[in-house]
């Protein structure tokens, strides 16, 4: 069942620039869908438009399949948590917390039945009669939550909700949410900028950039398979190496940004490939450490990171800098060259003219999508 | 190895001694940088505030001459007269229904037009300025203003009065309307004022709190009631305080209006120590009453500050 659907929706604010731009996206009962983008893509005002915060200047938007473009806020039934929290800084934790029930009128024994179940599970019993103010970042987070949990709305808006936290609590955080949504069956629409976020935490995942769709898909879809460069570069850390290629002559060769030659099988090269301008793109675990035997290439170092469990390598690749992620510990010193292993199955294949998607790469998918 | 340790000891406790005597040093310099800031207020301050008040103290305590020089001591003298003077009392039985007449009215009246003036519509900025525009009116040109509307025979006031089939009212001259007529004239004044003020509270109130209301279902009373007044509450408590300070201040539109008549009816304190001073030239009498309006003032304020203050909200 759609719960939530966009068809065609456009908004600009000064009727000149359109902010956004024919978007149509239908998001499913208890899916954790999510927005991501640039900043000031136009996220926000997506959410708010749902929200009904925000005229809607073109288009039509369902909620459980009524037209509701004309219908305030309080009548879509539908909760939001704000980028900033958007708490009542003169009110407590409970009163917060209890305000749009209050609001709604519910009755007494049941707004303190819900309040004890809310505090509980987000574990802020202890905080009632505190003000936001005497709250840490994390705790003003969980009541913002928790304002949005115990109106029992079935469709649920979050806006960047993490975006002020530390490293350590955005993690705990992210698990909390998705677990509550879980529980719940939330239909939530969760936006980020943080493509860490969207990939983790998302069942879907929608790409906006200046107002225009991107690329809507599951998760690793959109990983391994973007459908152009912009979602390329965007999603996955570090982001896919690119860079300009063009076939030699024979088609027995891929010369990336001419620098970087890679072996090809001529009968492989499909049509479609021969007679465009080509951008390809690999990730940074598909460049391979290689033996003396097997080594493609051999490349200079630039810079070299440790994160512990894995090593990072950036190399010069003519004007782009293209990064290798190896796992475990590589004592390699920046000027080193050291050989590589850069196979033609892991290329993705873009047009650099319209920047779409011409193929993607073949050893993705029946290699590591392990399903269990 | 005693030794060694004995040495880290002295060495502590000199080290400590050097940071005391830094810290002191420091101290000190903060305290002359303040001064040398704080100088130039001083300096006015002491000049136009302070000596005039102590000066004033001290005059309430003699009898005077004309010019205001003092001629005998009488102690508590010019207080005993003052509290047991029919006319003192009525002036401040005036001055306190003065000040209830015109502070609620004022608050309230101007608490709307904010509320209403901070809605997005269209040309809600000509109704801004038009509501505060009394503010850009001397309170000389206001009264002059108004005596032309009081006026008996032609004033617009009566007119409407006598056009209803009523009968004309002397709003300047009949001691049941005088202090009623002060007060609406005082009000008008005084909501340019405090309208511009309210408003700026009401600015300040980020949307997102509305946002978020609006989006728990609250309704547009729920929303008054639940974030607006309190949220507005410091501003709220500021005017009150300064408008309760104005209210007992009130000079310029009695001295044009009414001069304190009919039969003492508008004689509010402040008026009625000027009247001591500069026509019966009792200075003397006059500062005590200054001081009883400055005390009572005071009195006001702290215990404003004193209730008021625990239900103000500050971010
Ligand atoms: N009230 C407004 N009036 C005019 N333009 C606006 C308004 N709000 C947003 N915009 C413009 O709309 C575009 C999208 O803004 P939006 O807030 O949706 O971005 P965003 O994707 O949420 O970015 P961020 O990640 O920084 O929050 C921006 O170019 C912004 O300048
Ligand atoms: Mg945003």
């Amino acid at each position: 069942m759609e719960q939530v659907e966009l068809i065609d929706i456009t908004k600009s604010y000064d009727k000149q620039k359109k902010v956004l731009n024919e978007i149509s996206l239908s998001i499913e009962k208890g899916e954790f869908f999510v927005l991501v983008g640039p900043s000031g893509s136009g996220k926000s005002t997506l959410l708010r438009m749902i929200a009904g915060l925000e005229d809607i200047t073109d288009g039509t938007l369902k909620i459980n399949d009524k037209v509701v473009n004309h219908l305030p806020p309080k009548e879509r039934n539908l909760s939001m948590v704000f980028q900033n929290y958007a708490l009542y800084p003169h009110l407590t934790v409970e009163q917060n917390i209890l305000f749009g029930l209050k609001a709604k009128k519910v009755s007494k024994v049941e707004q303190q039945e819900r309040l004890r179940e809310t505090a509980e599970m987000m574990g802020l019993s202890e905080l009632l009669s505190r003000k936001p103010r005497e709250l840490s970042g994390g705790q003003r987070q969980r009541v913002a939550l928790a304002r949005s949990v115990v109106s029992q709305a079935p469709l649920c808006l979050m806006d960047e909700p993490l975006s002020n936290l530390d490293a350590k609590l955005r993690a705990n955080m992210r698990v909390e949410i998705r677990r509550l949504q879980k529980r719940l069956g939330l239909t939530m629409i969760y936006v980020t900028h943080d493509q860490v976020e969207a990939m983790t935490m998302g069942d879907r995942i929608m790409v906006l950039n200046d107002g225009i769709i991107q690329q809507i898909g599951k998760p690793i879809t959109l990983y391994n398979e973007p459908a152009n460069l912009f979602v390329a570069s965007f999603i996955g850390s570090p982001k896919m190496n690119l860079g300009k290629a063009k076939f030699s002559t024979d088609y027995k060769q891929l010369i990336i940004e001419g620098v970087l030659p890679i072996e090809m099988d001529p009968l492989s090269v499909s049509e479609r490939l021969k007679d465009v301008n080509l951008t390809v793109g690999i990730r940074a675990e598909h460049i391979f450490s290689g033996m003396e035997e097997n080594a493609t290439h051999y490349l200079e170092v630039v810079n070299v990171e440790h994160l512990g469990n894995e090593t990072t390598l950036a190399f010069d690749i003519g004007t782009e800098l293209w990064t290798a992620k190896w796992p475990g510990q590589w004592m390699i010193n920046v000027g080193d060259k050291i050989p590589v292993r850069i196979s033609v199955e892991h290329l993705c294949y873009f047009d650099s003219d319209s920047e779409e998607l011409l193929k993607a790469a073949t050893a993705g998918k029946s290699q590591e999508v392990v399903a269990i | 190895m005693s030794i060694a340790s004995d040495l880290a000891v002295q060495n502590q406790d000199s080290m400590e001694l050097v940071f005391k005597q830094v810290r002191k040093k420091q101290k000190i310099k903060s305290f002359i940088k303040g001064i040398l800031f704080l100088s130039p207020s001083i300096l006015l301050f002491s000049v136009f505030l302070f000596y005039p008040m102590l000066r004033t103290i001290y005059l309430s305590f003699f009898l005077t001459d004309a010019s205001g020089s003092t001629t005998v001591f009488v102690g508590w003298q010019n207080y005993i007269n003052l509290f047991t003077s029919p006319v003192f009392l009525k002036s401040m039985m005036s001055t306190f229904l003065f000040v209830l007449y015109t502070v609620p009215v004022t608050v309230i009246i101007s608490l709307f037009l904010a509320v209403i003036a901070n809605e997005k519509l269209k040309g809600v900025g000509f109704f801004r300025t038009i509501y505060s525009s009394s503010m850009g009116i001397s309170v000389a040109a206001a009264s002059v203003f108004w005596l032309y509307l009081f006026n008996p025979s032609m004033g617009f006031l009566n007119m409407i009065v006598e056009a209803l089939g009523f009968e004309a009212i002397g709003w300047l001259t009949d001691p049941a309307w005088a202090l009623v007529s002060i007060s609406i004239t005082t009000i008008w004044m005084n909501i340019g004022f405090t309208f511009l003020i309210l408003l700026g509270g009401l600015q300040s109130i980020d949307s997102y709190l509305y946002e978020s209301a609006d989006i728990d279902g609250a309704g547009y009373f729920y929303k008054l009631r639940r974030i607006t007044i309190p949220m507005l509450s410091p501003t709220l408590f500021f005017v009150i305080t300064v408008t309760i300070i104005n209210a007992f201040q009130t000079f310029g539109q009695i001295d044009i209006l009414t001069q304190g008549g009919p039969a003492n009816e508008t004689n509010l304190i402040v008026y009625s120590i000027y009247r001591e001073a500069f026509v019966n030239y009792q200075f003397g009498s006059a500062s005590a009453q200054a001081v009883v309006l400055f005390i009572l003032i005071l009195l006001m304020t702290a215990i404003q500050f004193k209730f008021g203050e625990r239900k103000v909200h500050y971010q």
